[in-house]
């Protein structure tokens, strides 16, 4: 399904565990550096409301004068653990995409402010670069490097799946659960 | 031999390595996009996955933008010494680098300043031995972080699994490494097992045999016979591809054993993700390109 900007409290309210989603707009990436930073207080240069964040640190490169993307995967969501949900409540960050998952923090705020975790397909560097259609902007690129900058990125139909809601459901938890029981039995 | 020549064919075995995954890899990942029910979201993740695939080798760009540590085996020959084979690697590593078939992905270890052309203490890691004919074999790898970080080292007898110092133990370690890999590794994965060993020699040789072909059969018939059971056992977990549930947890396991000393007995597990690069070719003397190890 499609999950169009601006990304609105009833819209992602709207989505559940599962639910396969194509996101069109734009999207900050932010990664360990820039989590540390809001959480210790410093502003963010833009306007998180109904944001969507993008755990990534994207190769990106300039050419005749333009950005461009050369390979955007995700990165492992779980370092951000201590700050994410914090974050989202203070700033109405409304979605964030990464890999492997959050834990039980992160999936009560979720539930609390109404924002969901989007996984991306790990390791599809290119066709996720492929669906940043612009780079609108970026930040604290000299503060913290390219990597770990602020990218503003048009997408078009970028590929995640739900697996926390707002609802207080997570696919990781989930599928750890049944999983853990099919090893016990296989174990005996 | 021509330096020059050899340092350009080992750039084209990094960009190779980087953005084209071998045949038999791309077999095992169609087989398990085969497996997974319509419309579910493990076949979405396999469907983005074998786009990926496609647009990478097209594109001539890295599958993953982790390029990872950067594992080099090389068998070297009369007319290669070491120190002018790894003179040509690096330079072929740092060209490959500065073109972009490889991340700047090498940090020091205390301060975590990038070198830029992942060249530094270790990076790339290489393994020497001395070739018995005429031919320079060089085989690599790209293992990510992601897969690396839920690799994992057993020391039996382990209490919590109920394993012991045989087989059995050793089947109960390998289904637990997958269940906590979860999809964390960036799974469906592929275990490479070491039995035995000290812990060093242990992860380097479960490294070593994800060098085997994806649907080979194991020579040790005791050895052949548990890769499989694991295998069937850790899809029946259902973590499925990035542990969104799903028929294809692994796509292979490949054990080893090393001799141990009588009082350690080691199960490492080197958990490989679906990005698999490996690649290798043999080089005739002068450095010239005359198979390629995998099929592309």
């Amino acid at each position: 399904m499609l999950l169009e900007a601006p990304f609105t409290e009833a819209k992602i309210r709207a989505l559940r565990v599962g639910d396969m989603v194509e996101i069109t707009g734009v999207i900050f990436t932010g990664r360990d550096a820039v989590h540390k930073y809001l959480h210790d207080g410093g502003k963010p240069p833009v306007d998180l409301r109904d944001s969507i964040i993008y755990h990534c640190g994207p190769v990106v490169v300039k050419e005749d004068g333009k950005w461009v993307v050369k390979a955007a995967g995700p990165t492992t969501s779980a370092r951000e653990e201590p700050y994410q949900g914090p974050l989202m409540e203070q700033y109405g960050i409304r979605a964030v995409i990464g890999k492997g998952g959050m834990g039980p923090k992160t999936l009560q705020y979720c539930q609390k402010v109404g924002a969901v975790y989007l996984h991306a397909i790990g390791g599809a560097a290119q066709v996720l670069a492929e669906r940043v259609v612009a780079v609108k902007g970026v930040h604290f690129a000299e503060k913290f490097g390219s990597p770990e900058a602020i990218w503003e990125f048009q997408v078009d139909r970028f590929p995640a799946v739900v697996t926390m809601d707002s609802h207080g459901q997570s696919l990781h938890a989930q599928v750890l659960e049944a999983s853990s029981g099919k090893l016990k039995q296989l174990l005996g | 031999m021509d330096a020059k020549v050899l340092q350009k064919n080992l750039l084209e075995l990094i960009r190779r390595t980087s953005v084209e995954l071998p045949s038999d890899v791309v077999r095992a990942i169609e087989a398990g996009a085969r497996k997974e029910a319509a419309g579910s979201n493990a076949k979405y993740a396999f469907d983005v996955i074998r786009e990926n695939i496609g647009m990478a080798k097209v594109k001539s760009q890295p599958l993953c933008q982790d390029t990872g540590t950067i594992i080099v085996y090389a068998d070297l020959p009369g007319w290669c010494d070491e120190k002018t084979f790894r003179k040509a690697y690096e330079k072929a590593t740092a060209e490959a680098t500065k073109v972009g078939y490889l991340r700047q992905n090498s940090v020091d270890a205390i301060t975590g300043a990038n070198s830029g052309d992942n060249l530094g203490p270790g990076s790339p890691s290489f393994h020497f031995h001395q070739a018995s004919g005429k031919a320079l074999t060089v085989r690599m790898m790209l293992k990510g972080g992601g897969c690396e970080n839920v690799s994992t080292q057993y020391s039996l007898p382990d209490s919590r699994l109920g394993a012991g110092r045989d087989l059995e133990g050793v089947r109960r370690c390998i289904l637990d490494s997958a269940l906590q890999a979860q999809g964390k590794g960036c799974g469906p994965g592929i275990l490479g097992v070491c039995v035995g060993g000290d812990r060093g020699t242990g992860y380097i040789a479960a490294k070593e045999t994800l060098f085997r072909e994806m649907d080979d059969v194991n020579e040790d018939p005791r050895l052949a016979k548990l890769e499989k059971r694991i295998l069937k056992e850790a899809n029946g977990l259902g973590v499925g591809p990035m542990g969104f549930g799903g028929a294809t947890t692994l796509m292979g396991v490949k054990i080893t054993h090393r001799n141990r000393v009588p009082a350690s007995f080691f199960v490492s597990v080197a958990y490989m993700c679906w990005a698999f690069r490996r690649n290798g070719f043999v080089l005739s003397e002068g450095g010239r390109i005359s198979r390629w190890l995998y099929a592309s």
